[in-house]
């Protein structure tokens, strides 16, 4: 199965030719069937592949396969670059794959259900089916231009599915239609896709291959590559980073992006592309660790992050967008345990978060479809008695990303403050507690906003609200078990401890050997020093996070419980509440420092193009024009003019003859 | 008899020149041609100075004589009293006609001075000149040419009649 | 003594002729300065013959009179073949030759 893994991304591929070819002519029914058949095939063959790597022995668990050369490129930085169609599996490739079939899977069942009386039905499971086939590439890639490919492609879905409804208009504030926002998340993309093309091209300068395993062979010996090199790869790659993955400064993609369909925010913006930024860091862990410098600088950048955008979602109104700014500060939080070195709490975090996340992304969609296109929560209320499943799921989701113990993103989120603190980046812990904190509290104001209280809308909508078909809340169900028990898999050494039993983290044994971590050991931050740091300390900082969770749910159900006390807080702190609801000005400043500059510079080069260099093609005519009018002059017809030409030219051959003379 | 010479040539130069002048600007056509035949018979003069015996007699006969008639003829037939002159002051033509006629005499009188330079006149034969000399060349090398030339002159002659007739 | 002067009389003659083409309106006058044109190149003739003691400068002098005779009648058969058509012997009423 392990040598078949180059079918996985064709799947979704063939899915998308079929649809493509026969969609407008089948029935919804059979499109979706065979969208979410290819993803399910896609998926089988993932299990497969990842049991079958699980047979091999420890120290080599990883496989590689070169399908066709793509790129012969010769002599470049002294050795003879070719690149391949390669793909290759290891173990971190491995969990990303499977949490990619398995939830796009999900919510390719889901999108059944939500898109069902929607227009351009097939051209949303074609753009679906086609993002899971470029997602693939880059996850099964075995080499960064592979992975680059990959990169673009989703970039290009992400557009397409963002301005789906392509000429709905979506935000009054600033009048942006959605296919405005789409293009807003390619653009912003690509200015980090730039950085990351410089850096691949330094790295083919520097090592002569983009291959993982031959990277990797070439970092480990740190044969003569200046410090300064790496670090600049390394913040031009994490600059790409930024743009695909929502950080500051190239997070202002991910709030608009909620234009697009429910089930696109789910699956792109919450479980799959915008982990793309993260697990290219990860795999490139063996450069990161290499550098100080640039680590740093991602962990800044990543706690910033959390911070800035949890603040961001306590005033927001907007169902989604409340998701949304979760989204960035949770990846936030996935950048930072990278930061510190702690790269298998960040890819355990990717994991839980893909789960939790797209669960309320998911649960969204259902509250939305159940209002018939409400998303303004201060319109909902009380809804847990009209869509019971939906509720409970979506606490399920809530309960796990505020890290209430026991659930999944509990474990994950400790093993990421472990690993600050562990690094001695207190600073960082610091920051990543209060974001937690925050989490917790906008969490709980929107589920209680939504499901709580009484119903703040009209009664027509009241008397219509209904809990979603069983095709949307199976998927619901599914995700919830996974964010109750996917933590399991990650229980840290510590806390296995209180109940006598071993180490029993599987996921840390799992991914460990295919990360190198600062210092250039095989085990990472999180765990090395477990028997060097007491259980003590650990099991403390365990006790913190628990309590800065509950902190965070008390705060919102006691503001929020009663009714005007939300809006008497809000006055209190008028500027500062003014500020977040205006999202730090930061769209506003980008508009005014880039973008209007920029449009000055193109209507420069506009008017240069028609005024100049038109001017001058215009010119050769106009010149040809007027050199026929002046020759237009010598012919007057009188012959005696004709005949002072004559002597004119017996002038001139005199001239010359006589010259020679 | 080299002074005598010098002399002659100046007061027949003169002549020439101040004859041409006269044909060139003078309004009237009758007084144009009435100088052009003074002309050529100062040119009939230079001939018979350079010795040219029958050349000068041809020259009075067939140009002073014929050419000159037949022009006076059109110019009683078409009863032309005065030419117009070139009235359009400044245009092109009479700012350039002079400039590019005096730039031409400048260049080709040079040359001419300069080329000639040295040259004297050889005196061997007495034969220069004389019918007896021109008539033998003309009837031996240049024969073809000559029987030509008649045919050209038959040529004109019926171009000229049909050229001018009323109606073809 | 030397043709030198002889000869720049006649360049002198020849470009009072040309100057005469150019300037004159009337036909037959600028038939005569041809007329003008012609006489100084037989001139230049005669006196390289005369410098040279051969025949054949003065039969070329006699084929251009021949020419210059034909040459004359012919082209004022054409005047007065203008004349009928445009009452006048102006040559600048001879201005079709444009497109």
């Amino acid at each position: 199965m392990l040598k078949l893994i180059w079918l996985i991304p064709l799947l979704p591929a063939a899915g998308v030719v079929f649809n493509g070819i026969f969609g407008r002519r089948l029935p919804l029914k059979a499109v979706g069937t065979i969208a979410c058949l290819s993803v399910l095939i896609a998926f089988g063959l993932s299990v497969g592949a990842v049991l079958e790597l699980a047979q091999l022995p420890d120290g080599v668990r990883q496989f590689e396969i070169d399908i066709a050369t793509w790129l012969p490129l010769g002599e470049i930085g002294g050795t003879d670059l070719t690149i391949p169609w390669g793909f290759g599996l290891d173990p971190l490739s491995s969990i990303l794959l499977l949490v990619v079939t398995g939830v796009g899977f999900l919510i390719h069942v889901y999108s059944v259900g939500y898109m069902d009386h929607e227009r351009d039905y097939a051209r949303f499971f074609i753009y679906l089916n086609l993002f899971m086939a470029m997602m693939l590439l880059l996850v099964l890639g075995n080499n960064l231009l592979v992975l680059f490919v990959g990169w673009e492609g989703v970039g290009l879905c992400s557009y397409l599915l963002i301005g789906f409804y392509y000429d709905q208009p979506f935000d009054k504030r600033t009048g942006l239609t959605c296919a405005d926002a789409g293009r807003k998340a390619f653009i912003v993309n690509r200015i980090g896709d730039f950085a990351f093309l410089i850096g691949m091209l330094y790295l083919v300068v520097e090592f002569g291959t983009l291959k993982f395993s031959e990277l990797n062979t070439a970092l480990a010996s740190h044969g003569g590559t200046p410090g300064w090199m790496l670090t600049g790869i390394g913040l031009l790659l994490f600059f790409g980073a930024c743009g695909k993955s929502a950080q500051i400064p190239l997070y202002v993609w991910l709030p608009d992006a909620m234009a697009g369909p429910t089930p696109v925010s789910a699956l792109i913006h919450a479980a799959t592309m915008v982990t793309a930024g993260v697990y290219m860091v990860c795999r490139m862990s063996a450069l990161y660790s290499a550098t100080p410098e640039a680590m740093a600088i991602v962990a800044t950048v990543g706690a910033a992050t959390a911070l800035f955008a949890a603040t961001m979602g306590i005033t927001a109104t907007d169902i989604k967008k409340v998701l949304a700014y979760s989204t960035v500060s949770q990846l936030g939080f996935m950048f930072a345990a990278a930061g510190v070195g702690a790269y298998v709490a960040a890819i355990f975090h990717l994991m839980t978060h893909a789960f939790f996340k797209a669960l309320l992304f998911l649960g969204a969609g259902s509250v939305i479809h159940g209002l018939n296109g409400q998303q303004d929560i201060r319109k909902m209320g009380g809804l847990r008695t009209r869509m019971p499943r939906t509720f409970i799921t979506f606490f399920v989701a809530m309960l796990a990303i505020t890290g209430i113990p026991g659930f999944a993103g509990f474990f994950s989120k400790d093993e990421i403050l472990a690993g600050a603190w562990n690094s001695g980046n207190t600073v960082v812990w610091a920051v990543l507690g209060v974001a937690a904190l925050i989490t917790a509290f906008y969490m709980t104001r929107l589920v209680w906003l939504v499901f709580f209280g009484r119903y703040r809308g009209d009664d027509a909508s009241w008397s219509k609200a209904h809990e979603s078909p069983a095709l949307m809340t199976v998927p619901l169900m599914v995700l919830g078990v996974l964010s109750l028990a996917g933590g399991w898999v990650g229980i840290p050494a510590v806390m296995s401890g209180w109940f006598g039993a071993g180490d029993i983290n599987k996921l840390h044994h799992w991914l460990a050997p295919a990360i190198t971590a600062p210092g250039g050991h095989g085990a990472d931050a999180a765990h090395g020093g477990a028997s060097v740091h007491e259980a003590g300390m650990e099991t403390m900082l365990i006790l913190i996070a628990t309590v800065v969770a509950l902190l965070g749910i008390g705060l919102a159900w006691m503001i929020y419980r009663r009714d005007g006390a939300a809006a008497a807080w809000a006055k209190r702190f008028g500027p500062l509440h003014n500020l977040l609801r205006n999202l730090y000005w930061v769209d506003e400043f980008y508009e005014l420092v880039i973008l209007r500059p920029f449009y000055a510079l193109s209507r420069f080069f506009a008017a240069f193009d028609r005024r100049v260099v038109d001017g001058l093609v215009n010119a050769t005519g106009a010149t040809a024009e007027i050199s026929g009018q002046v020759i237009k002059l010598f012919q007057t017809g009188l012959v005696r003019n004709y005949a002072l030409m004559f002597l004119f030219g017996v002038f001139v051959i005199l001239y010359y003859v006589i010259r020679a003379v | 008899m080299g002074a005598l010479e010098t002399v002659a040539f100046v007061i027949l130069a003169t002549l020439a020149l101040a004859s041409a002048m006269v044909v060139v600007f003078h309004r009237t056509p009758v007084v144009s041609a009435l100088a052009l035949a003074f002309n050529l018979i100062t040119i009939a003069g230079f001939y018979l100075l350079l010795n040219a015996q029958f050349l000068a007699l041809l020259q009075v006969i067939v140009y002073a004589g014929a050419i000159m008639v037949l022009i006076l003829f059109v110019i009683m037939l078409l009863s032309i009293t005065a030419e117009p002159r070139l009235h359009r002051s400044g245009s092109i033509q009479s700012v350039l006609a002079p400039l590019i006629a005096l730039g031409c005499a400048v260049a080709l009188g040079l040359a001419v001075y300069r080329g000639s330079e040295g040259g004297k006149y050889v005196v061997s034969s007495t034969d220069f000149g004389t019918v007896r000399s021109i008539g033998t060349e003309l009837f031996t090398t240049f024969f073809y040419a000559f029987e030509a030339i008649s045919l050209l002159l038959v040529v004109a002659m019926v171009g000229a009649v049909l050229l001018a007739k009323r109606r073809l | 003594m030397g043709p030198q002067w002889l000869l720049v009389l006649s360049a002198v003659l020849f470009t009072l002729g040309a100057f005469g083409v150019l300037w004159n309106r009337g036909a037959i006058t600028i038939l005569m300065c041809v007329e003008i044109m012609l006489n100084a190149t037989n001139l230049a003739f005669i006196a390289f013959a005369r410098q040279f003691d051969s025949a054949e400068g003065q039969i070329y002098a006699f084929f251009i009179m021949t020419l210059a005779a034909a040459e004359a009648a012919v082209g004022l058969a054409i005047v007065i073949a203008l004349f009928r058509l445009r009452e006048s012997t102006d040559v600048d009423e001879l201005n079709l030759m444009k497109w």
